[in-house]
């Protein structure tokens, strides 16, 4: 059975078909890549599957679970957990304290365990902190852990907005554009870690306009263009497909890849 | 500040930071009960307030949000308190506790059809709120008794044993302060603390995360509504006589500019913040028809030197010390 599937979904903004009846399913521990054009409705695709907002029609259906309609928080704490094209930071926290949120939902407790501070508590808050630490060693930001998430160069921010994902133990994770406005060397960085996550067992759905990295690291592709998805396939299927280089203004991007 | 605890990578410098403050207010405390009765009064409103804007920092600190409309929970606090002791014979704690689960219920009652809805719902439905319980102040004569106001509202007491002295009222109030502020630190220090903060720094980026917003925002207003309450219940006790212009829009602005000024959303900021602004009238009065100016010159410059508050200028601190350490 397929972790996410997707079945005719269709999002309308008044006139406008931002995704129109669209439909593919995703295995549990499979990297997919969502590519398309400047405005073809991947990130409707990505609000629509994480709950921002409903679709008009069509359905969702997380590990066997009908989650359409949910709300973003509920979609989360199911295990289904996404970044944003514009970086999002608690800005005003620092890096740790930024990844310790993250892992809100795979902890417990609320005002009562707070205050009166239980063994498990304790544990609980010794764990998140460390996992907090690992997790920055993971993509690399150890040595940022106290600074303020807003004074981190642009690139950083971006994985800093991964390993607070990471934190939450997602069993799907949706990438939008992580790579947007990375230098070559981040970029390399950022498909290094993104390899890694995938390679220890999390099912990752990535948006990229990054052809060299989509090529990369990407099992499978689905490709959208004006709201509907014009193919999907493995990397070198989607490079000989004549809609995609079609899709692609002549095919000078895919060509380049 | 909050957040540097957490992070535990100075232990030495988390011990000078929560410890100066406390130090500190059990100084101005200690100044305090050797001083005129006078002054022992204008400490004690700032303790009072140094509560109000603990509470009403987890709301519009921690969690981001406005409330406009805080002041009527130190009304149903402060009248509850005053009606059920002076009327009833309550003993005082009692009735502080009683009116705390009042206006937690007010709270929910008003919180809990706003906080789903986004945009500004809230600070109106504050806004209105504030203005209702005034209202019932001034009107319903038969329980507020209107403009002549609640007298003889007996000391705050302990078991029968009444703080009946000014100077044992300030070390009670000095006391629950320094509690309301502990308290604080120890639930922002926490998941439930941290899922507050998630809020004022990103909403989606929180609900992304499994944060429940609609939830964590209307715990955190009955916090501060319970904060509130506490305030205007114990404002009662301590000054004997209440009347609706003491829980009216002065006390919501003044709780603002006590908050901006100490630093909104860090530990010891609502409390620096609430003993500056209680205390500096009091300092400045010997400029007389000069004290206004003065006043607002201070708060001007203040807010330009250290706009994050002046809790925020730890910060400072904490900077130039943690990038020598990155030296070392
Ligand atoms: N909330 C919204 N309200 C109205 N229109 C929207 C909304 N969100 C997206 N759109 C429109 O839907 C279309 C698809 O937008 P979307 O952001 O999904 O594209 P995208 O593939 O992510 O583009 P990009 O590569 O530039 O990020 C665009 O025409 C956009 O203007
Ligand atoms: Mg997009």
């Amino acid at each position: 059975m397929a972790l996410l599937s997707v079945r005719e979904e269709t999002m309308r903004f008044g006139g406008l078909f931002a995704n129109q009846s669209i439909s593919f399913d995703v295995q549990e521990g499979e990297l997919l890549a969502v590519i398309g054009p400047n405005g073809a409705g991947k990130t409707t695709l990505f609000n629509v599957i994480s709950g921002f907002f409903p679709p008009t029609s069509g359905s969702i259906h997380f590990d066997g679970e009908d989650i359409t309609g949910k709300s973003s928080h509920d979609v989360a704490s199911a295990g289904l957990v996404r970044t944003y094209q514009l970086v999002q930071l608690f800005k005003q926290l620092t890096v740790a304290e930024n990844v310790e949120i993250g892992s809100h939902r795979v902890t417990r407790g609320g005002v009562f365990s707070a205050l009166f501070r239980p063994e498990w508590m304790r544990e609980q808050e010794k764990s998140v902190a460390q996992g907090a630490r690992d997790l920055l060693r993971f993509v690399g930001l150890e040595h940022q852990a106290d600074m303020m998430a807003d004074t981190l160069p642009y690139g950083r921010q971006r994985l800093l907005e991964v390993a607070r994902a990471l934190a939450a133990k997602p069993r799907l994770l949706l990438l939008d554009e992580p790579a947007a406005g990375l230098n070559t060397q981040e970029t390399d960085a950022l498909a290094e870690v993104i390899t890694r996550i995938h390679g220890t067992g999390t099912t990752v759905i990535l948006i990229e306009h990054d052809m060299s990295l989509v090529m990369k690291i990407a099992q499978r592709i689905v490709v959208l263009d004006f709201g509907k998805k014009i193919a999907e396939g493995t990397p070198d299927e989607i490079k000989a497909h004549p809609d995609v280089i079609a899709a692609y203004l002549g095919g000078t991007e895919m060509a380049d890849a | 500040m909050t957040s540097h605890v957490t992070t535990s990578i100075e232990p030495s410098g988390i011990r000078w930071q929560s410890i100066l403050p406390i130090v500190a207010v059990l100084a101005l405390a200690g100044l305090g009960l050797v001083s005129s009765d006078y002054i022992v009064t204008v400490l004690g409103f700032a303790f009072i307030y140094a509560i109000f804007c603990t509470g009403l920092n987890f709301f519009m600190g921690y969690t981001g949000q406005a409330s406009f409309g805080q002041s009527a929970f130190a009304a149903i606090g402060g009248y509850g308190s005053a009606i059920l002791c002076t009327d009833y014979g309550w003993e005082p704690l009692l009735a502080l506790l009683a009116t705390m689960v009042l206006s937690g219920i007010a709270a929910v009652l008003v919180g809990y059809p706003t906080l789903r809805l986004r945009g500004h719902y809230l600070a109106m439905a504050t806004f209105a709120l504030g203005l209702i319980v005034y209202e019932i102040t001034i009107e319903w004569t038969a329980l507020t008794q209107g403009y002549m106001g609640y007298s003889g509202i007996p000391p705050l007491g302990i078991a029968g044993f009444a703080l009946d002295t000014l100077k044992h009222q300030l070390v009670a109030l000095v006391v629950l302060s320094l509690i309301g502020v502990g308290i604080a630190a120890r639930l922002r220090q926490s998941r439930f603390g941290r899922a507050l903060a998630s809020i004022a720094g990103s909403e989606s980026a929180a609900q992304a995360l499994g944060v429940d917003i609609a939830r964590y925002k209307l715990i955190a207003f009955v916090i501060a509504a319970l904060y509130a309450s506490a305030a205007g219940s114990l404002f009662a006790h301590f000054v004997g006589f209440i009347s609706p212009e003491i829980y009216g829009t002065t006390m919501v602005i003044q709780s603002f500019a006590m908050l901006y000024l100490g630093g909104i959303g860090t530990m010891w900021g609502p409390m620096i913040g609430a003993i500056i602004v209680s205390i500096l009238p009091e300092a400045l009065r010997g400029l007389k028809e000069m004290q206004d100016i003065a006043y607002t010159a201070v708060l001007i410059f203040i807010l330009i030197f250290a706009p994050r508050g002046l809790a925020g200028l730890s910060v400072l601190f904490r900077r130039a010390h943690g990038r020598v350490q990155e030296k070392a």
